[in-house]
């Protein structure tokens, strides 16, 4: 007699990620409980890691005080500015890279020579150029937003489906309709997205921009803290960056959601 | 609007892929050019349609196209070629803007275009939301909209499947019927020459030439899938290509 019949065995399956609400809260939340747990029992000396508790401790401090904002303010401020200046050129000159041979073939050396620099090295220069006060920060965050936003951009706009624009020259397009209709809103992907990496990075330009003659902003207040060993107060510091970086990232993916939607 | 191609010849670098090319396209008819792939059939199209220069020749529009004609030399495009972020009317109102026509004035063409292509209850749609045939005939209402002269349709069907392809072959011969357009029909499909063309061109392979101009007679109306005339020709078609065929599909790519 034959075999009896079997299920094919199922061998399909995976490599797709899925949405798993909460898993990165989870993650979170266990690894700060860890820590408390960890600094409370004493395997975890005091001198390494602060116990999360007193972190918050010290935010709350900050926040009744109205010290946070008094560092909020002027930080929030030198990074609006400062990145405004950065990611406006960057995106103007990366569209004109993507457009003119002449201007690509002029401008990506430079680009590229000033990428790797790193832009705090800068700062004693900056001051002298821009002045101590908030002219050298916006300058630092300009500069340092800048050249990722141009690499960004020219590379979305390189990308572009050569296709829609020989659609557009077929039914007679003027050039700048071309540009307007076709050619920017076919870059708009990956100019947000290079706007991500961008502002981050014009985040961490910011503390180091603000360790240099400020005496209010999130990075004075880091550094202040660090020279005194004080790891609760640093660490409310770096708490405040890392949510101002969600914060950021948060509100790029609200303008995705808003002008993106053509994408499946 | 009649269209001539006199003496057209080009080279890529060493290689000439079009050689001394002439042929006429009678207004109101539709010519079809086939050929084995790689023989310069849509490079010769894009010539037609301006998009190209050719090294020698020309080519001629013989007479001034109707006045309400926004662009006498329309392309349809094999990949459809919408604007994924624009509705389906968004991207028929494109080629409106630039004429300075919005508002109710577009909005009568768009309606007019989108009836004729059987698409009035999609105007909102987004491209991703539409399949392969729905999108190629929004490229047709785009193409309608601008009421051309002559049509210059580059293997308009290849990306779609065969109920689709049969589907929309229909709808061109009732548009063509409506209102008869000058075309040139790119394509490899000996199928659909035989459907739409008054006219089929057949090309040779590097360096493409014209090897024979068939007419045929019967009404586009009258033409149906199995029609045994239409197959003898077709096999007719395939006996000229064959071999060059066979000798594109078993060439390297990058030679």
């Amino acid at each position: 007699m034959a075999d009896p019949a079997q299920n094919v065995p199922f061998r399909g399956g995976g490599f797709r990620p899925e949405a798993r609400r909460g898993a990165g809260l989870v993650v979170f939340v266990v690894l700060l409980l860890l820590i408390e747990w960890g600094t409370r029992a004493g395997w975890i000396s005091n001198l390494t890691l602060p116990r999360p508790s007193d972190v918050a401790t010290t935010l709350m401090e900050l926040a009744n005080s109205g010290a946070l904002w008094s560092h909020m303010g002027p930080s929030l401020t030198r990074l609006v500015v400062g990145s405004a200046m950065g990611v406006s050129a960057g995106i103007g000159i990366g569209v004109l890279i993507g457009l003119f041979s002449l201007v690509r073939a002029g401008l990506i050396p430079l680009v590229a020579a000033i990428f790797p620099i790193p832009k705090i090295a800068l700062l004693p220069l900056f001051v002298i150029w821009f002045g101590i006060d908030e002219g050298s920060k916006y300058a630092l965050i300009a500069l340092g937003t800048f050249t990722p936003t141009v690499v960004a951009t020219y590379g979305a706009v390189d990308n572009v489906d050569r296709t829609l624009i020989r659609m557009g020259q077929s039914f007679g397009l003027s050039w700048l309709s071309i540009v307007r209709k076709i050619v920017l809103p076919g870059a708009l992907p990956g100019i947000l997205s290079g706007l991500r990496v961008s502002l981050a990075i014009g985040i961490i330009l910011l503390v180091a921009a603000e360790m240099l003659g400020a005496e209010y902003g999130i990075g004075a207040y880091i550094l202040q803290a660090g020279s005194l060993y004080d790891l609760e107060r640093l660490f409310a510091g770096v708490v405040i960056l890392s949510a101002l970086g969600v914060l950021t990232s948060w509100m790029i993916g609200q303008v995705e959601r808003r002008f993106l939607v053509w994408r499946s | 609007m009649e269209l001539t191609i006199e003496n057209l010849s080009h080279r890529y670098g060493d290689m000439t892929v079009l050689q001394d090319i002439s042929l006429r396209v009678p207004a109101g008819q539709i010519l079809c050019l086939v050929g084995p792939s790689g023989c310069g059939k849509s490079t010769l199209l894009r010539m037609v349609g301006g998009l190209e220069y050719p090294e020698l020749g020309r080519v001629l529009q013989h007479g001034a196209p109707p006045s309400d004609c926004l662009n006498p030399l329309t392309f349809v495009f094999q990949d459809f070629a919408l604007l994924p972020w624009r509705s389906v009317a968004g991207n028929i109102s494109l080629v409106l803007e630039d004429h300075g026509i919005r508002g109710s004035k577009a909005k009568a063409i768009i309606d007019d275009v989108l009836a004729r292509t059987k698409l009035s209850d999609f105007r909102d749609a987004l491209p991703r939301q539409l399949s392969g045939g729905m999108k190629q005939r929004v490229a047709i209402a785009r193409a309608l909209a601008v009421n051309p002269a002559v049509m210059l349709l580059d293997e308009p069907l290849s990306a779609l499947d065969a109920q689709t392809r049969e589907l929309l072959m229909e709808d061109l011969v009732g548009l063509w019927q409506r209102q008869s357009f000058t075309a040139i029909y790119v394509t490899h499909n000996l199928a659909e020459a035989v459907r739409l063309g008054h006219k089929v061109a057949v090309l040779s392979r590097r360096p493409g030439q014209i090897r024979e101009v068939i007419d045929i007679t019967t009404p586009l109306t009258d033409r149906a899938a199995g029609d045994p005339e239409l197959e003898a020709l077709q096999a007719h078609l395939w006996s000229l290509m064959r071999e060059e065929a066979l000798a594109a599909d078993q060439e390297l790519v990058d030679g």
